[in-house]
Protein backbone atom coordinates (compact mmCIF):
# COMPACT_ATOMS: atom_id res chain seq x y z
CA UNK A 1 0.00 0.00 0.00
CA UNK A 2 1.25 3.46 -0.89
CA UNK A 3 0.55 5.96 1.87
CA UNK A 4 2.03 9.02 0.19
CA UNK A 5 -0.73 11.63 -0.12
CA UNK A 6 -1.94 12.25 -3.66
CA UNK A 7 -1.99 15.81 -5.02
CA UNK A 8 -5.55 16.48 -3.89
CA UNK A 9 -4.84 15.18 -0.39
CA UNK A 10 -1.63 17.21 -0.23
CA UNK A 11 -3.52 20.35 -1.16
CA UNK A 12 -6.00 19.75 1.66
CA UNK A 13 -3.18 18.95 4.10
CA UNK A 14 -1.42 22.21 3.21
CA UNK A 15 -4.67 24.13 3.62
CA UNK A 16 -5.37 22.69 7.08
CA UNK A 17 -1.72 23.07 8.16
CA UNK A 18 -1.84 26.77 7.26
CA UNK A 19 -5.12 27.12 9.12
CA UNK A 20 -3.66 25.57 12.27
CA UNK A 21 -0.44 27.59 12.16
CA UNK A 22 -1.87 30.94 11.08
CA UNK A 23 -5.30 30.94 12.72
CA UNK A 24 -5.41 28.56 15.67
CA UNK A 25 -1.96 28.66 17.28
CA UNK A 26 -1.80 32.50 17.49
CA UNK A 27 -5.13 32.51 19.38
CA UNK A 28 -3.80 30.03 21.93
CA UNK A 29 -1.17 32.48 23.07
CA UNK A 30 -3.98 34.50 24.67
CA UNK A 31 -6.04 31.62 26.08
CA UNK A 32 -5.67 29.81 29.38
CA UNK A 33 -3.26 26.91 28.77
CA UNK A 34 -6.01 24.46 29.66
CA UNK A 35 -8.72 26.13 27.60
CA UNK A 36 -10.89 23.97 25.39
CA UNK A 37 -13.10 26.67 23.88
CA UNK A 38 -12.54 29.78 21.81
CA UNK A 39 -14.28 33.09 22.50
CA UNK A 40 -17.52 33.25 20.48
CA UNK A 41 -16.26 35.84 17.98
CA UNK A 42 -13.10 33.84 17.21
CA UNK A 43 -15.07 30.60 16.92
CA UNK A 44 -17.44 32.18 14.41
CA UNK A 45 -14.62 33.76 12.40
CA UNK A 46 -12.72 30.47 12.16
CA UNK A 47 -15.87 28.48 11.39
CA UNK A 48 -16.58 30.86 8.51
CA UNK A 49 -13.09 30.06 7.22
CA UNK A 50 -13.57 26.27 7.38
CA UNK A 51 -16.88 26.71 5.56
CA UNK A 52 -15.09 28.75 2.88
CA UNK A 53 -12.50 25.95 2.67
CA UNK A 54 -15.36 23.48 2.01
CA UNK A 55 -14.34 21.39 5.01
CA UNK A 56 -17.02 22.29 7.55
CA UNK A 57 -18.94 19.27 8.82
CA UNK A 58 -15.98 17.13 7.82
CA UNK A 59 -17.38 13.96 9.41
CA UNK A 60 -20.86 14.27 7.96
CA UNK A 61 -21.51 11.70 5.21
CA UNK A 62 -21.96 13.11 1.71
CA UNK A 63 -25.61 12.01 1.51
CA UNK A 64 -26.34 14.20 4.53
CA UNK A 65 -24.57 17.25 3.11
CA UNK A 66 -20.98 16.61 4.23
CA UNK A 67 -17.90 17.40 2.13
CA UNK A 68 -17.30 13.79 0.99
CA UNK A 69 -13.93 13.16 2.61
CA UNK A 70 -12.81 9.53 2.56
CA UNK A 71 -11.39 8.02 5.74
CA UNK A 72 -7.76 8.02 4.55
CA UNK A 73 -7.92 11.72 3.75
CA UNK A 74 -9.75 12.25 7.04
CA UNK A 75 -6.84 10.63 8.89
CA UNK A 76 -4.29 12.79 7.08
CA UNK A 77 -6.28 15.90 8.02
CA UNK A 78 -6.83 14.73 11.61
CA UNK A 79 -3.05 14.46 11.98
CA UNK A 80 -2.75 18.12 10.94
CA UNK A 81 -5.72 19.35 13.00
CA UNK A 82 -4.25 18.01 16.24
CA UNK A 83 -0.98 19.95 16.01
CA UNK A 84 -1.71 22.64 18.59
CA UNK A 85 -2.07 22.88 22.34
CA UNK A 86 -5.72 21.79 22.59
CA UNK A 87 -5.46 19.60 19.51
CA UNK A 88 -5.61 16.15 21.06
CA UNK A 89 -9.15 16.43 22.40
CA UNK A 90 -10.42 19.59 20.73
CA UNK A 91 -8.81 19.70 17.29
CA UNK A 92 -9.05 23.27 16.01
CA UNK A 93 -11.56 23.94 18.83
CA UNK A 94 -14.34 22.26 16.87
CA UNK A 95 -14.30 24.80 14.06
CA UNK A 96 -14.54 22.02 11.45
CA UNK A 97 -17.98 21.14 12.89
CA UNK A 98 -19.25 17.88 14.26
CA UNK A 99 -21.35 15.07 12.92
CA UNK A 100 -22.84 13.88 16.18
CA UNK A 101 -22.67 10.23 17.08
CA UNK A 102 -22.17 7.64 14.38
CA UNK A 103 -25.03 5.47 15.72
CA UNK A 104 -27.63 8.14 15.13
CA UNK A 105 -27.18 7.75 11.38
CA UNK A 106 -28.70 4.27 11.89
CA UNK A 107 -31.84 5.75 13.44
CA UNK A 108 -35.30 5.41 11.86
CA UNK A 109 -36.79 8.34 9.96
CA UNK A 110 -38.76 9.67 12.92
CA UNK A 111 -35.63 9.61 15.11
CA UNK A 112 -33.56 11.22 12.37
CA UNK A 113 -36.04 14.10 12.22
CA UNK A 114 -35.96 14.54 15.99
CA UNK A 115 -32.24 13.99 16.61
CA UNK A 116 -29.95 13.58 13.59
CA UNK A 117 -30.97 16.58 11.52
CA UNK A 118 -31.06 19.02 14.47
CA UNK A 119 -27.60 17.73 15.42
CA UNK A 120 -26.24 18.31 11.93
CA UNK A 121 -27.74 21.82 11.99
CA UNK A 122 -25.92 22.45 15.29
CA UNK A 123 -29.18 22.77 17.24
CA UNK A 124 -28.69 19.71 19.45
CA UNK A 125 -25.70 18.09 21.10
CA UNK A 126 -25.55 14.42 22.04
CA UNK A 127 -23.67 12.36 24.62
CA UNK A 128 -22.62 8.71 24.46
CA UNK A 129 -23.56 6.71 27.57
CA UNK A 130 -21.84 3.34 27.61
CA UNK A 131 -19.31 3.09 30.47
CA UNK A 132 -20.57 2.37 33.98
CA UNK A 133 -19.00 2.41 37.46
CA UNK A 134 -18.76 -1.38 37.06
CA UNK A 135 -16.34 -0.97 34.12
CA UNK A 136 -15.95 0.21 30.58
CA UNK A 137 -13.50 -2.18 28.90
CA UNK A 138 -15.98 -5.01 28.78
CA UNK A 139 -19.32 -3.26 28.39
CA UNK A 140 -21.18 -6.37 27.26
CA UNK A 141 -20.68 -7.88 30.71
CA UNK A 142 -20.26 -4.75 32.82
CA UNK A 143 -23.50 -2.96 31.95
CA UNK A 144 -25.77 -3.05 35.00
CA UNK A 145 -28.16 -0.27 34.05
CA UNK A 146 -31.49 -2.02 33.56
CA UNK A 147 -34.39 -1.18 31.31
CA UNK A 148 -37.63 -2.95 32.22
CA UNK A 149 -40.89 -3.05 30.28
CA UNK A 150 -43.61 -0.78 31.66
CA UNK A 151 -46.61 1.09 30.21
CA UNK A 152 -45.72 0.54 26.53
CA UNK A 153 -42.19 1.69 27.16
CA UNK A 154 -39.13 1.13 29.29
CA UNK A 155 -38.04 2.20 32.76
CA UNK A 156 -34.30 2.75 33.18
CA UNK A 157 -32.48 2.48 36.49
CA UNK A 158 -28.71 2.63 36.94
CA UNK A 159 -25.63 4.79 36.53
CA UNK A 160 -23.06 5.77 33.92
CA UNK A 161 -19.56 7.08 34.52
CA UNK A 162 -16.95 9.05 32.52
CA UNK A 163 -19.61 10.46 30.18
CA UNK A 164 -18.41 13.54 28.32
CA UNK A 165 -20.75 16.41 27.56
CA UNK A 166 -23.87 14.96 29.20
CA UNK A 167 -24.46 18.15 31.19
CA UNK A 168 -24.61 20.25 28.03
CA UNK A 169 -26.32 17.75 25.73
CA UNK A 170 -29.94 17.77 24.68
CA UNK A 171 -30.03 14.00 24.27
CA UNK A 172 -27.82 10.95 24.58
CA UNK A 173 -27.45 7.39 23.42
CA UNK A 174 -27.63 5.11 26.44
CA UNK A 175 -27.04 1.38 26.64
CA UNK A 176 -29.05 -0.66 29.13
CA UNK A 177 -29.60 -4.31 29.89
CA UNK A 178 -33.02 -5.47 28.72
CA UNK A 179 -32.49 -9.21 29.19
CA UNK A 180 -30.23 -10.32 32.04
CA UNK A 181 -30.05 -13.89 30.75
CA UNK A 182 -28.60 -13.09 27.33
CA UNK A 183 -25.22 -11.43 28.02
CA UNK A 184 -24.16 -9.24 25.11
CA UNK A 185 -27.40 -10.13 23.32
CA UNK A 186 -29.45 -8.62 26.11
CA UNK A 187 -28.42 -4.98 25.69
CA UNK A 188 -30.54 -2.32 24.04
CA UNK A 189 -29.63 1.16 22.88
CA UNK A 190 -31.98 4.01 23.88
CA UNK A 191 -32.12 7.67 22.90
CA UNK A 192 -32.72 9.67 26.07
CA UNK A 193 -33.71 13.34 26.07
CA UNK A 194 -31.80 15.06 28.83
CA UNK A 195 -35.01 16.67 30.17
CA UNK A 196 -36.63 13.27 30.72
CA UNK A 197 -37.78 12.93 34.35
CA UNK A 198 -35.47 10.56 36.19
CA UNK A 199 -32.37 11.51 34.19
CA UNK A 200 -29.73 13.22 36.35
CA UNK A 201 -26.19 14.49 35.79
CA UNK A 202 -24.96 13.90 39.32
CA UNK A 203 -21.41 15.19 39.34
CA UNK A 204 -18.33 16.28 37.48
CA UNK A 205 -15.55 13.70 37.28
CA UNK A 206 -12.17 15.41 37.37
CA UNK A 207 -9.36 13.71 35.47
CA UNK A 208 -5.88 14.42 34.13
CA UNK A 209 -7.66 16.16 31.30
CA UNK A 210 -8.20 19.34 33.24
CA UNK A 211 -9.43 21.33 30.24
CA UNK A 212 -12.65 19.39 30.17
CA UNK A 213 -14.53 17.03 32.43
CA UNK A 214 -16.52 13.87 32.35
CA UNK A 215 -19.73 13.35 34.31
CA UNK A 216 -21.54 10.71 36.30
CA UNK A 217 -25.15 10.02 35.38
CA UNK A 218 -28.01 8.48 37.28
CA UNK A 219 -31.20 7.01 35.87
CA UNK A 220 -33.89 6.79 38.50
CA UNK A 221 -37.19 5.35 37.26
CA UNK A 222 -36.52 7.10 33.96
CA UNK A 223 -39.39 6.13 31.62
CA UNK A 224 -39.06 6.33 27.84
CA UNK A 225 -41.41 5.15 25.12
CA UNK A 226 -40.70 2.47 22.52
CA UNK A 227 -40.02 5.29 20.06
CA UNK A 228 -36.74 5.91 21.89
CA UNK A 229 -35.24 2.50 21.10
CA UNK A 230 -32.37 2.91 18.62
CA UNK A 231 -32.15 -0.13 16.38
CA UNK A 232 -33.63 -3.32 17.77
CA UNK A 233 -34.29 -4.48 21.31
CA UNK A 234 -31.42 -6.66 22.62
CA UNK A 235 -29.18 -5.69 19.69
CA UNK A 236 -27.65 -2.58 21.20
CA UNK A 237 -24.19 -3.99 21.68
CA UNK A 238 -23.65 -4.34 17.95
CA UNK A 239 -24.46 -0.63 17.64
CA UNK A 240 -21.86 0.24 20.29
CA UNK A 241 -19.21 -2.08 18.93
CA UNK A 242 -19.36 -0.83 15.35
CA UNK A 243 -18.66 2.67 16.57
CA UNK A 244 -15.87 1.69 18.90
CA UNK A 245 -13.91 -0.14 16.20
CA UNK A 246 -14.16 2.60 13.57
CA UNK A 247 -13.52 5.36 16.09
CA UNK A 248 -10.07 3.95 16.87
CA UNK A 249 -8.66 5.17 13.55
CA UNK A 250 -9.16 8.95 13.93
CA UNK A 251 -8.38 8.53 17.62
CA UNK A 252 -4.96 7.21 16.61
CA UNK A 253 -4.52 10.05 14.12
CA UNK A 254 -4.93 12.66 16.85
CA UNK A 255 -2.14 11.02 18.86
CA UNK A 256 0.14 11.11 15.82
CA UNK A 257 -0.55 14.81 15.24
CA UNK A 258 0.40 15.74 18.78
CA UNK A 259 3.47 13.48 18.62
CA UNK A 260 4.62 15.26 15.46
CA UNK A 261 4.15 18.67 17.07
CA UNK A 262 6.09 17.62 20.18
CA UNK A 263 8.85 16.06 18.08
CA UNK A 264 9.23 19.20 15.97
CA UNK A 265 9.52 21.29 19.12
CA UNK A 266 12.17 18.92 20.49
CA UNK A 267 14.22 19.08 17.26
CA UNK A 268 14.09 22.87 17.23
CA UNK A 269 15.07 23.06 20.91
CA UNK A 270 17.90 20.54 20.50
CA UNK A 271 19.40 22.62 17.69
CA UNK A 272 19.18 25.80 19.72
CA UNK A 273 20.00 24.82 23.30
CA UNK A 274 23.62 24.40 24.47
CA UNK A 275 24.85 22.62 27.59
CA UNK A 276 28.47 22.30 28.65
CA UNK A 277 29.56 24.08 25.48
CA UNK A 278 27.74 21.83 23.04
CA UNK A 279 24.38 21.93 21.29
CA UNK A 280 21.94 19.28 22.55
CA UNK A 281 21.55 18.17 18.94
CA UNK A 282 25.21 17.12 18.90
CA UNK A 283 24.83 14.81 21.89
CA UNK A 284 24.19 11.18 21.13
CA UNK A 285 21.80 10.75 24.06
CA UNK A 286 19.54 13.43 22.59
CA UNK A 287 19.99 12.24 19.02
CA UNK A 288 18.81 8.78 20.02
CA UNK A 289 15.74 10.18 21.73
CA UNK A 290 14.91 12.06 18.54
CA UNK A 291 15.51 8.94 16.46
CA UNK A 292 13.18 6.93 18.70
CA UNK A 293 10.57 9.70 18.33
CA UNK A 294 10.86 9.48 14.56
CA UNK A 295 10.45 5.70 14.61
CA UNK A 296 7.42 5.84 16.91
CA UNK A 297 5.75 8.45 14.70
CA UNK A 298 6.45 6.64 11.45
CA UNK A 299 5.27 3.32 12.88
CA UNK A 300 2.02 4.77 14.17
CA UNK A 301 1.42 6.70 10.95
CA UNK A 302 1.95 3.59 8.82
CA UNK A 303 -0.41 1.41 10.86
CA UNK A 304 -3.07 4.09 11.11
CA UNK A 305 -3.09 4.75 7.38
CA UNK A 306 -3.15 0.99 6.75
CA UNK A 307 -6.27 0.68 8.96
CA UNK A 308 -7.88 3.64 7.21
CA UNK A 309 -7.10 2.26 3.75
CA UNK A 310 -8.66 -1.11 4.62
CA UNK A 311 -11.74 0.64 6.00
CA UNK A 312 -11.93 2.77 2.84
CA UNK A 313 -11.82 -0.35 0.66
CA UNK A 314 -14.55 -2.02 2.69
CA UNK A 315 -12.19 -4.73 3.94
CA UNK A 316 -12.17 -6.05 7.52
CA UNK A 317 -10.08 -3.68 9.62
CA UNK A 318 -10.64 -4.67 13.24
CA UNK A 319 -7.07 -5.89 13.84
CA UNK A 320 -5.58 -2.95 11.94
CA UNK A 321 -7.67 -0.46 13.94
CA UNK A 322 -6.45 -2.00 17.18
CA UNK A 323 -2.82 -1.95 16.07
CA UNK A 324 -3.21 1.68 14.98
CA UNK A 325 -4.78 2.72 18.27
CA UNK A 326 -2.17 0.84 20.26
CA UNK A 327 0.92 2.09 18.43
CA UNK A 328 -0.31 5.67 18.20
CA UNK A 329 -1.40 6.06 21.82
CA UNK A 330 1.60 4.27 23.32
CA UNK A 331 4.14 5.66 20.82
CA UNK A 332 2.65 9.14 21.06
CA UNK A 333 3.02 9.06 24.82
CA UNK A 334 6.67 8.09 24.51
CA UNK A 335 7.31 10.86 21.99
CA UNK A 336 5.81 13.53 24.25
CA UNK A 337 7.73 12.15 27.24
CA UNK A 338 11.08 12.23 25.38
CA UNK A 339 10.35 15.70 24.03
CA UNK A 340 9.75 16.94 27.57
CA UNK A 341 13.02 15.36 28.68
CA UNK A 342 14.90 17.17 25.90
CA UNK A 343 13.30 20.45 26.97
CA UNK A 344 14.35 19.96 30.59
CA UNK A 345 12.63 22.21 33.12
CA UNK A 346 10.85 24.24 30.44
CA UNK A 347 9.13 21.07 29.30
CA UNK A 348 7.35 20.78 32.63
CA UNK A 349 5.83 24.27 32.56
CA UNK A 350 2.49 25.53 31.34
CA UNK A 351 4.44 27.97 29.16
CA UNK A 352 4.73 25.15 26.63
CA UNK A 353 2.00 22.74 25.47
CA UNK A 354 4.06 19.65 26.31
CA UNK A 355 2.75 19.23 29.85
CA UNK A 356 -0.88 19.35 28.63
CA UNK A 357 -0.11 16.81 25.90
CA UNK A 358 1.65 14.60 28.46
CA UNK A 359 -1.42 14.51 30.71
CA UNK A 360 -3.92 14.12 27.90
CA UNK A 361 -1.87 11.56 25.99
CA UNK A 362 -1.84 9.36 29.09
CA UNK A 363 -5.61 9.11 28.88
CA UNK A 364 -5.37 7.88 25.30
CA UNK A 365 -3.91 4.58 26.47
CA UNK A 366 -7.20 3.96 28.28
CA UNK A 367 -9.85 5.79 26.22
CA UNK A 368 -11.58 4.04 23.29
CA UNK A 369 -10.44 0.68 24.66
CA UNK A 370 -7.27 0.36 26.75
CA UNK A 371 -4.01 -1.02 25.36
CA UNK A 372 -4.68 -4.38 26.99
CA UNK A 373 -8.04 -4.72 25.25
CA UNK A 374 -6.44 -3.81 21.91
CA UNK A 375 -3.90 -6.58 22.50
CA UNK A 376 -6.76 -8.99 23.34
CA UNK A 377 -8.50 -8.09 20.08
CA UNK A 378 -5.30 -8.66 18.13
CA UNK A 379 -4.61 -11.95 19.95
CA UNK A 380 -8.11 -13.20 19.16
CA UNK A 381 -7.63 -12.42 15.50
CA UNK A 382 -4.23 -14.12 15.42
CA UNK A 383 -5.13 -17.17 17.45
CA UNK A 384 -8.68 -17.72 16.33
CA UNK A 385 -12.08 -17.83 17.89
CA UNK A 386 -11.19 -20.29 20.68
CA UNK A 387 -9.99 -17.31 22.75
CA UNK A 388 -13.36 -15.54 22.64
CA UNK B 1 -14.81 8.30 46.37
CA UNK B 2 -15.81 11.66 44.92
CA UNK B 3 -14.17 14.84 46.18
CA UNK B 4 -16.52 17.21 47.95
CA UNK B 5 -18.63 19.38 45.69
CA UNK B 6 -18.87 22.65 47.56
CA UNK B 7 -16.23 24.95 49.05
CA UNK B 8 -16.85 24.99 52.78
CA UNK B 9 -13.74 26.59 54.26
CA UNK B 10 -14.24 29.57 56.58
CA UNK B 11 -14.34 32.99 54.93
CA UNK B 12 -11.41 35.38 55.34
CA UNK B 13 -11.52 39.16 54.95
CA UNK B 14 -10.53 40.21 51.43
CA UNK B 15 -7.67 42.60 52.08
CA UNK B 16 -4.36 43.18 50.26
CA UNK B 17 -2.55 41.86 53.35
CA UNK B 18 -4.49 38.58 53.45
CA UNK B 19 -4.11 38.12 49.69
CA UNK B 20 -0.34 38.60 49.93
CA UNK B 21 -0.14 35.61 52.28
CA UNK B 22 -1.74 33.24 49.75
CA UNK B 23 0.27 30.64 47.83
CA UNK B 24 1.28 31.32 44.24
CA UNK B 25 -0.46 28.12 43.15
CA UNK B 26 -3.28 27.46 40.72
CA UNK B 27 -6.79 26.98 42.02
CA UNK B 28 -10.28 28.34 42.49
CA UNK B 29 -11.75 30.96 44.77
CA UNK B 30 -15.01 32.52 45.89
CA UNK B 31 -15.70 36.15 46.79
CA UNK B 32 -18.63 36.95 49.10
CA UNK B 33 -20.13 40.06 50.64
CA UNK B 34 -20.02 40.70 54.38
CA UNK B 35 -23.03 38.39 54.90
CA UNK B 36 -21.42 35.46 53.11
CA UNK B 37 -23.49 35.75 49.93
CA UNK B 38 -21.30 34.56 47.07
CA UNK B 39 -20.70 37.34 44.56
CA UNK B 40 -18.17 35.69 42.28
CA UNK B 41 -16.45 32.38 41.63
CA UNK B 42 -13.09 32.67 39.90
CA UNK B 43 -9.97 30.70 39.13
CA UNK B 44 -6.26 31.29 39.04
CA UNK B 45 -5.10 29.66 35.82
CA UNK B 46 -1.87 28.99 34.04
CA UNK B 47 -1.52 32.60 32.89
CA UNK B 48 -1.83 34.09 36.40
CA UNK B 49 1.61 35.49 37.26
CA UNK B 50 1.43 34.38 40.91
CA UNK B 51 -1.60 32.10 40.87
CA UNK B 52 -4.16 32.59 43.65
CA UNK B 53 -2.06 35.30 45.28
CA UNK B 54 -2.10 37.64 42.29
CA UNK B 55 -5.77 36.92 41.48
CA UNK B 56 -6.89 37.72 45.02
CA UNK B 57 -4.60 40.78 45.20
CA UNK B 58 -6.35 42.05 42.08
CA UNK B 59 -9.79 41.26 43.54
CA UNK B 60 -8.91 43.08 46.78
CA UNK B 61 -7.75 46.14 44.86
CA UNK B 62 -10.77 46.19 42.50
CA UNK B 63 -13.45 45.52 45.12
CA UNK B 64 -12.15 47.52 48.08
CA UNK B 65 -13.05 46.71 51.69
CA UNK B 66 -16.11 44.76 52.87
CA UNK B 67 -15.74 41.49 50.99
CA UNK B 68 -14.62 38.01 52.03
CA UNK B 69 -12.90 35.19 50.19
CA UNK B 70 -11.92 31.55 50.36
CA UNK B 71 -9.63 29.52 48.08
CA UNK B 72 -8.87 25.97 47.09
CA UNK B 73 -5.52 25.04 45.58
CA UNK B 74 -6.36 22.80 42.63
CA UNK B 75 -4.42 21.91 39.49
CA UNK B 76 -7.73 21.07 37.80
CA UNK B 77 -8.73 24.67 38.20
CA UNK B 78 -10.84 24.83 35.05
CA UNK B 79 -13.01 21.78 35.59
CA UNK B 80 -13.31 22.61 39.30
CA UNK B 81 -14.35 26.17 38.38
CA UNK B 82 -17.04 24.87 36.02
CA UNK B 83 -18.18 22.47 38.72
CA UNK B 84 -18.47 25.17 41.38
CA UNK B 85 -20.46 27.39 39.02
CA UNK B 86 -22.86 24.58 38.11
CA UNK B 87 -23.31 23.54 41.74
CA UNK B 88 -24.03 27.17 42.68
CA UNK B 89 -26.57 27.36 39.89
CA UNK B 90 -28.22 24.13 41.08
CA UNK B 91 -28.28 25.30 44.70
CA UNK B 92 -29.45 28.88 44.13
CA UNK B 93 -31.19 28.81 40.75
CA UNK B 94 -28.76 31.37 39.32
CA UNK B 95 -25.08 32.13 38.96
CA UNK B 96 -23.33 34.49 41.38
CA UNK B 97 -24.13 38.04 40.23
CA UNK B 98 -20.64 38.89 38.99
CA UNK B 99 -20.41 35.63 36.98
CA UNK B 100 -23.88 36.21 35.53
CA UNK B 101 -22.62 39.37 33.80
CA UNK B 102 -20.42 37.31 31.50
CA UNK B 103 -21.38 33.67 31.96
CA UNK B 104 -19.17 30.93 30.53
CA UNK B 105 -20.84 28.07 28.62
CA UNK B 106 -22.19 25.80 31.33
CA UNK B 107 -24.10 22.56 31.60
CA UNK B 108 -26.65 21.41 34.17
CA UNK B 109 -25.86 19.44 37.28
CA UNK B 110 -28.37 17.99 39.69
CA UNK B 111 -26.17 17.00 42.62
CA UNK B 112 -27.62 14.26 44.80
Amino acid sequence: MDFEPNSEQQMLIDQVRRFVREEVIPLEAKLDPDASELPDEDFKRLTDKTKAMGLFGIDIPKEFGGPDIDIVTRVLLAIEMAQHRAGLYVPCYGTFGGAGLAQIFEANEDQKERYLYPTLRGEKKPFFGLTEPSGGSDPARAIQTKAERKDNGWVLNGAKLFISGADRAQYGIVFARTDASKGRNGITCFIIDSDTPGFHVRRVVHTLRSSSYATELEFKDCWVSDHQVLGEVNKGFAVANARLTRQRIPYAAGCIGVAIAAHEMAIEWAKMRSTFGEKLANRQAVQWMLVDNEIDIRTARHFTLEAAEKARRGLPFRIEASIAKLTASEGGGRVVDRSMQIHGGMGMTKDLPLERWYREMRIRRVGEGPSEVQRMVIAREILGSNLR
Amino acid sequence: MAIRLRLDKPWQPLTPEQATRLPGQLGVYQIADANGTVLYIGHAGGRSPFGLRSELQREAKDRGPGCQFRVEVNMQYRTRWFELLMVHQADHGALPPDNAKNPPPLGRLSPA
